[in-house]
Order: structure tokens, then sequence, then C-alpha cells
């Protein structure tokens, strides 16, 4: 997501002011997503520029409102209409690493495995016990948010689970030349022992 | 270190039993496993289900326990609540040692002070809903005005006050769930044990469950649970993992809400 975008979904609440969006984003982001002012009023240059918002006339205490204009709403119905694109996303340096460890000698993968899963558990439990002190129903942008991070969450937990399962069936190829010739000799082989 | 269950039966009088704390178990802890043993099985074929596990639960402590089928987790809990004896170690339960009660105080102490949710719900068909979880309290000698009474507090807790004339084939399975429940919160159970508790519910009723289970013990009591839903571990203040009847980790402590709503910024 972009703030662009969360700021035209902001206006189109109705006309505010810098300090009024920089607000307004954290408190519907549950304050994951801090902004400072400057990126606040850097975006809304930009969308003025590009015709998405109009900035309206200061009012006596020296504050600037905008408002979303015709072209933003089409900009936010295309957005609220596109799915992410995963490859939008960063990166996944859990999975390469673990990739890694699978193939780098002397290393634990089971250890790795385990010691992602305790700090990711944690992380869940924390998630959990603020959702369960966030029950007005005026928190539930925030609950959203937190659902949102627990499904990851233990989405990675039953990953890493999975990948645990894996690794217990996992036999290492054997060192040496893989003997392919003999591969149905050896079967035979195998049975008469 | 650990003494073999089932060599020291003296019959203590049930008051010597409670003043009795030997080898000083941690003074507050409901729950006190000690370097616990279960192996089924002997020679060659015996299965090691537990290979030396402790465990402390306090008060207003829920531990979730996760590991994958096979790690020792259900057994474990069967040690805990006195179902099964370890074949070494030894599980206090508020500082009694169950290894040296009579049977009849250890029967007592699982009626009154540890509450079961388990996989398999064992309601019984010839009972309605509260008469199942009055049946504990009735067992254990309380008037059976008085054990309907708390029967139908606790279903009205997990929100069956109107189905308590219900038999359990008239229930749904969550409905059922939440009757083993009710029986397991019923009275003044400090210990509550449960594995896999949201089994046959939907996710909402699940939560529901969990929220019941984590407010009986904000109010004071000590729970394990046992899952292998990160969802549903993520409720406990710790969570322990098991492998091949072995502890292999837990996480650490948690901060206070206040302190973890400051991470974030609100």
């Amino acid at each position: 997501m972009s703030i662009r975008h969360g700021l035209l979904a902001l206006l189109e609440r109705g006309q505010m002011y810098g300090y009024q969006l920089r607000a307004a984003f954290e408190e519907s982001t549950g304050s994951t997503w801090p902004l400072n002012i400057g990126q606040v009023y850097t975006t809304l240059s930009r969308l003025e520029r590009d015709g998405l918002v109009r900035s309206l006339p200061e009012s006596e205490a020296g504050q600037r409102p905008y408002e979303i204009t015709d072209a933003g709403r089409a900009d936010l119905a295309l957005w609220f209409a596109t799915p992410i694109s995963r490859t939008d996303r960063p990166r996944d340096e859990l999975a390469i690493k673990l990739a890694l460890a699978l193939t780098t000698p002397g290393v634990d993968v089971r250890a790795v495995v385990q010691t992602q899963r305790t700090a990711t558990m944690r992380a869940l439990q924390e998630l959990t016990r603020l959702k369960y002190a966030s029950d007005r129903p005026e928190d539930l942008p925030w609950r959203l948010v937190l659902d949102a991070m627990m499904f990851q969450a233990e989405a990675e937990v039953r990953w890493l689970d999975h990948c645990e399962t894996s690794l217990v069936r996992h036999r290492p190829p054997a060192p040496g030349p893989a003997p392919s010739s003999e591969a149905v000799g050896r079967s035979g082989e195998e049975a008469r022992r | 270190m650990s003494a073999l269950s089932g060599t020291t039966p003296a019959a203590p009088d049930p008051a010597a039993t409670g003043a009795a704390t030997p080898v000083d178990p941690p003074a507050d802890a409901v729950l006190d496993l000690r370097d616990v043993h279960r192996t089924h099985g002997s020679g060659p074929a015996a299965v090691h289900a537990l290979r030396g596990v402790s465990l402390v639960v306090r008060p207003g402590e829920l531990v979730a326990v996760m590991g994958p089928s096979g790690s020792g987790k259900s057994t474990l809990l069967t040690l805990a609540g006195g179902l099964d004896s370890p074949t070494a170690g030894e599980v206090y339960v508020e500082g009694q040692p169950l290894h040296a009660l009579h049977r009849r105080d250890l029967a007592r102490l699982r009626r009154r002070r540890i509450g079961y949710i388990f996989q398999n719900l064992n309601l019984i068909g010839g009972l309605t809903a509260v008469e199942n979880v009055a049946l504990p309290l009735e067992l254990d000698g309380a008037g059976v005005r008085r054990a309907r009474r708390l029967a139908q507090d606790a279903l009205t807790e997990v929100g069956l006050m109107e189905l308590g004339d219900r038999f359990p084939d008239q229930l749904s399975g969550g409905q059922q769930q939440r009757v083993a429940i009710a029986r397991a919160l019923v009275g003044e159970r400090r210990l509550v044990l449960a594995d896999e508790p949201t089994g046959a519910l939907d996710s909402q009723t699940g939560e529901a469950v969990l929220r019941l289970l984590r407010r009986r013990v904000d109010e004071g009591a000590a729970a394990v649970l046992v899952t292998h839903e990160a969802r549903h571990a993520g409720w406990a203040d710790r969570v322990v993992f098991l492998r091949d009847g072995v502890t292999v980790d837990s996480t650490a402590p948690l901060a206070g809400v206040e302190a973890l709503l400051a991470g974030t910024g609100r």
C-alpha cells in the first residue's frame, strides 16, 4: 500500500488538513505505520500535481485543507478494486534462510526452525494479548490490523511445522557417486541382507 | 533424583496432606512437574512418551504445550491431572504430591480442584446438560440444589443458559463442547487442563472458548492447554515446545498490555 492511497481514502471522508490527515492515518492503521508530517505534505503536493486532490484557501488559523477530486476518486476506486500483487511484497528472508541452512554444512536446521518458531509464537502471543484488550467497537480497525498480523504469524508457524515434518523425513543424498545404473539390482541386494 | 511413583503409599489423613509440602515445591505453584518420565511397555518395545519434563504453572498463568504428534503433550496432561502415574519423577498439585496421596484423596483432589477439557468429551448421554455439569459437585457431596445452581451459572458463562435441560444428543457438537467446558470450570477449580478444547468448534466459537479459559485464568486459576494450533497457543502466557518427550524450548514472559500498546504508539 502507498501513503498516497491512504491519504486519498481519508480525504474521501471529507476535507482535512495535514495534521488531521496524519492523525487519521495513524488511527486507521492502528499506529503500526507512523508518518511524519513532512511525508504527509510531500505526498499531498504530489497528489495535487497529479490532479487527484485540490488545496483550498487557508483557514484563519493558517491551516490549508485539501479535498479529493473526481480523478482522485477514480484512482482510489481502482486501488480498492485491484488486488495487491504478491511480487510487490518484499523478500521472504526466512524461506531463503532455511533453504541455505539446509545446504550449509554444520547447520542444525531443526534448531533454526525452532528458534524462529519460538520467536514467531511469542509475537503471536503479544498480538493475541493486544486483541483481547481491544474490544471496544471503535477498536475494530485496529483489531483488523491485528488480525492480519496474527494470521501471518500463524501461517509462519504452520509453515515451520511443515518444514520440521519434512526435515524429519529428509534423508540427505549420500556422498559419493550415485550408483544409478545399479538401482534395480540394489533393491534385490538389500532384500538378501 | 526421581523417586519411583507408588513406592510411598503412606495413606495420610487429609489434614496432614494439606499441610505437608515435602521437598520445597515453589510455594505458589498450582502445578509442579519434576523431571517426569513416562514409559509405556518395556524392553526393546518400550515407548518413551516423556523423558524428563519439568514444568511449573502458577496462579494466573496459562501455559500452552505445543509439539508434533507423538511428542508427549497429551501424556503430560494426563500425568498433570492424576489420571496416569509417571514412571519416574513427581507431580505436585497445589503442593500435594500425587504419588503419595491415597486413592480416595487423589479422587477428591481431581473432582474439586482440577477441571478437564479433553478431545473426547465424555458427556453422559442419560443426563441433561445441567446434570452433566453438576455431576462432579454432587459426587463431591454438594447438595443437589447448590450443585444445580452452580452448574447453571457455569452454563450461563459459556452462553448456554437456555439449554440446560437438553440431553447431549439434542445439542450440536459445538454446544456439547461448551457443556464439557462448563463442567471443567464449575465450582472452585484451580487447575484447568485442556487438550485441543476447540476441536469441534468453528473459529468464532473456538475463540469464545479461549476467552473463557483466559478469563478464568485471569481470575486466579492455572491452566495447561495442549494444542497444535498456533492461534490457540497465542492466548497463553508461556508456550512450551515438546519434541520426542523432552522440552526443546519455551517462549519468554510477555510484557503487560500497557507496555505492548506503548510499543505500538497507541
